[in-house]
């Protein structure tokens, strides 16, 4: 078949002028992070009484699960609706659901008062089947294992007869070598049980991220206070999880200096307009139906960022991905795929602490330096352990010229 | 007018429709705003910041509208009527954990770190709490506070309906030290037709509603007052309770694991489909991510 149905470790240096940015940012976010470990939240963050949730709930937590959406979204159009056509993406797509659902863990630490009982969901006695939390928290713990079985077999193709151990440990190399042929032969037979799981347990916790806030009808702007809430974090995930697909494929090319998948990513950008179509169609009935609409004009900053993130950063992108000609060019595609995951980056943070009124509130929540150094710090490691897993494991397609070698 | 029940009797109370808790009435109409609940709430509660006696005593700090914090259990504060032809004499109320029928926070919380007690107190257990502050962004009276401040064992704070004291028969502090005998602690049902032999016998000095016998489900704490609540601090609020609109969805979408499941099979129908329709061609690839 075509080039881009193998994968091999890329042969670009690691280390370049923005990789260094990149950990410098890093260092600076975890300076951050650790200093609230040790000194309090009080001592990093402006959250209070009034606003409970901040910036790392609505960025690092929702959005970044909204964001990795791409992995279940890619493994159902290859695996379930069988579209060959998109193999070169899955891996990519996989690794970075893989990346964001463990970083959202990470961040969800810095923000737990008690992060040393993040296990406690897990425990039976403290079940709490009436907590959407809770159904949220569990989704996405099966789920994380589920995508670390999905990279297995990048792991094992990488090193089924190439195991080399140092030292005295040589001794187990094939042991270890054989385990690999195992777990590849034997997650060959079952891995469709967890593509399908993985879809599953996506859309459960994704719509129930969005059923989160509905317990405060009192609190939420009516703007964004809906029962069909859930069903707008379901649709708008999925709609993202496409365009995060290429950017991340757009922007990876660029910095290993590839040419852009043009022949995946414009057929791939054909089914956007139809899924943020659902989306938007639910959010504009559900406002007709509702009469929220009235509060449309009203000047508050609720209303600002639904004008912002719905009628700009939505409705924007969408036409443009109906359009042919976006679709081909890489800039434009680029453009459009950033503005739509900037508006659901801005969706989320609206829904958890913009649109959120405080039924006291005295003075606004802003967001403290440290909290944003935070979030961008896990956005920069996030990249930097990226580009470290595709330096040394197969993920990226092979470049054009190198095909023929293997 | 105390009408305390026993100790047994409180333990019969089932927790489950625990409308027949007990409960406090406020009547706002004869506090005086002299903190002296403040004073007391803060004494029993020792593993709370000592306040001096001097704070207690200082009434101008009824000029600013406070709410609880992660030291304070309950507040009183001063409101006027705003309508300015109305009568200008002010309006003191007292506020702490409404203690709800359905509480919020407990349907919230994802470890279960808050119950329902028979004697209709809301509990929270710091041992269980992971954090996560939800209880706080779901509480429709914004009551739960929490220790920021506290690097490695924050809590959240809110009354406790002092419920070590009511169980064992006592009356909450706040309501023991109040001179004035503004709150009643009883049966909820009871102080019910209290309040509404009240309404009822003093017509032109009540606003004749009860604030708490049906919003958000029900609250343990009962208010009367003379001014309309929103103008005491009181939200105004429906009656249907806030977990009864997050608990609908989250028992439909798991009904049986019914929808799970159909969501499963499904999704393997149209996996079986979509590549039963390609093998006449190529073997299916069903060794997941393998691309070769």
């Amino acid at each position: 078949m075509s080039a881009h149905e193998n994968a091999a470790p890329i042969d670009t240096p690691f280390f370049t002028r923005g990789v260094l940015l990149l950990c410098a940012v890093m260092v600076t976010g975890i300076g951050f992070g650790l200093y609230r470990m040790l000194f309090s939240l009080a001592a990093v963050t402006n959250l209070n009484d009034q606003y409970p949730l901040g910036l790392w709930i609505g960025i690092d937590v929702a959005s970044g699960v909204a964001l990795a959406a791409g992995g279940f979204t890619t493994g159902a159009l290859v695996y379930i609706f069988n579209r060959e056509h998109f193999h070169a993406i899955i891996r990519p797509a996989l690794l970075t659901a893989m990346f964001g659902y463990t970083f959202v863990a990470i961040g969800l630490l810095f923000d737990l008062g008690r992060w040393y009982n993040v296990w406690h969901p897990v425990i039976p006695f403290m079940w709490q089947g009436n907590s959407v939390l809770f159904e949220v928290g569990i989704c996405v713990v099966i789920y994380l294992n589920v995508l670390y079985i999905e990279f297995v077999p990048i792991v094992t193709e990488r090193f089924i007869g190439r195991v080399n151990l140092p030292g005295f440990l040589a001794r187990l190399n094939d042991p270890v070598d054989l385990l690999l042929r195992f777990m590849d032969y034997f997650l060959g037979k079952i891995m469709f049980l967890f593509i399908i799981a993985g879809v599953v347990l996506s859309c459960l916790h994704q719509s129930s991220l969005g059923t989160l806030m509905v317990i405060a009808p009192y609190k939420l702007h009516p703007l964004y206070f809906s029962l069909l809430s859930p069903l707008f974090f379901l649709s708008s995930a999925m709609a993202v999880g496409f365009p995060m697909v290429i950017f991340e494929s757009l922007l990876a090319a660029r910095s290993f200096g590839r040419k852009p998948e043009m022949h995946v990513l414009t057929p791939l950008a054909r089914y956007i307009p139809w899924i943020m179509g659902i989306y938007i169609a639910l959010k504009i009935g559900d406002m007709l139906y509702r009469g929220t609409y009235v509060y449309l004009f009203e000047n508050t900053l609720p209303v600002g960022m639904f004008w912002l993130e719905f009628g700009l950063l939505t409705m924007l992108p969408f036409f443009l991905f109906l359009s042919p000609d976006v679709r081909r060019s890489p800039g434009w595609l680029f453009t459009a795929a950033l503005m739509y995951i900037c508006g659901v980056i801005l969706n989320r943070s609206t829904v958890f602490f913009i649109a959120y009124q405080p039924v006291y509130g005295e003075n606004a929540y802003i967001p403290a330096l440290g909290e944003f150094a935070l979030t961008i710090g896990l956005i920069a490691a996030l990249m930097l352990v990226y580009r470290i897993f595709v330096t040394l494991l197969p993920v990226l397609p092979l470049k054009e010229a190198e095909h023929g070698e293997h | 007018m105390f009408l305390l029940g026993s100790k047994a009797q409180a333990e019969d109370y089932s927790a489950q429709h625990r409308t027949d808790g007990f409960g406090v009435l406020v009547d706002t109409t004869l506090c005086v705003g002299c903190r002296s609940c403040e004073q007391a709430c803060s004494e029993v509660n020792t593993d709370l910041p000592r306040k001096t006696l001097a704070h207690f005593k200082d009434l101008s700090i009824l000029e600013e509208k406070r709410r609880m914090d992660f030291s304070t259990y309950t507040v009183v504060n001063r409101y006027y009527n705003t309508i300015p032809e109305a009568d200008q004499q002010p309006v003191f109320a007292k506020f702490q954990c409404m203690h709800c029928l359905r509480p919020a926070c407990k349907s919230a919380c994802i470890v279960g770190a808050f119950s329902s007690e028979s004697t209709g107190a809301v509990q929270y257990d710091s041992w269980k709490c992971i954090g996560c502050r939800y209880c706080m962004a779901a509480c429709p009276f914004q009551v739960p506070a929490y220790e920021y401040r506290n690097a490695f064992t924050p809590k959240v704070r809110k009354c406790t309906f002092c419920q070590p004291r009511i169980s064992a028969g006592e009356l909450p502090a706040c309501v023991q030290a109040c001179p004035m005998e503004v709150m009643t602690f009883g049966p909820r049902e009871e102080l019910l037709s209290d309040a509404r032999a009240k309404l009822a016998a003093h017509p032109e000095r009540y606003v004749q509603h009860i604030y708490g016998e049906s919003e958000v489900g029900g609250t343990s704490w009962l208010y009367l007052s003379s001014i309309p609540f929103e103008q005491i601090g009181l939200p105004k609020l429906g009656y249907h309770p806030t977990p009864g609109y997050t608990e609908p969805i989250q028992h439909a979408i798991f009904k049986y694991f019914l929808p799970p499941l159909g969501l499963y099979s499904l999704l393997g129908g149209l996996m079986w489909f979509f590549n039963k329709r390609q093998k006449k061609t190529k073997t299916p690839d069903f060794r997941g991510l393998h691309t070769s």
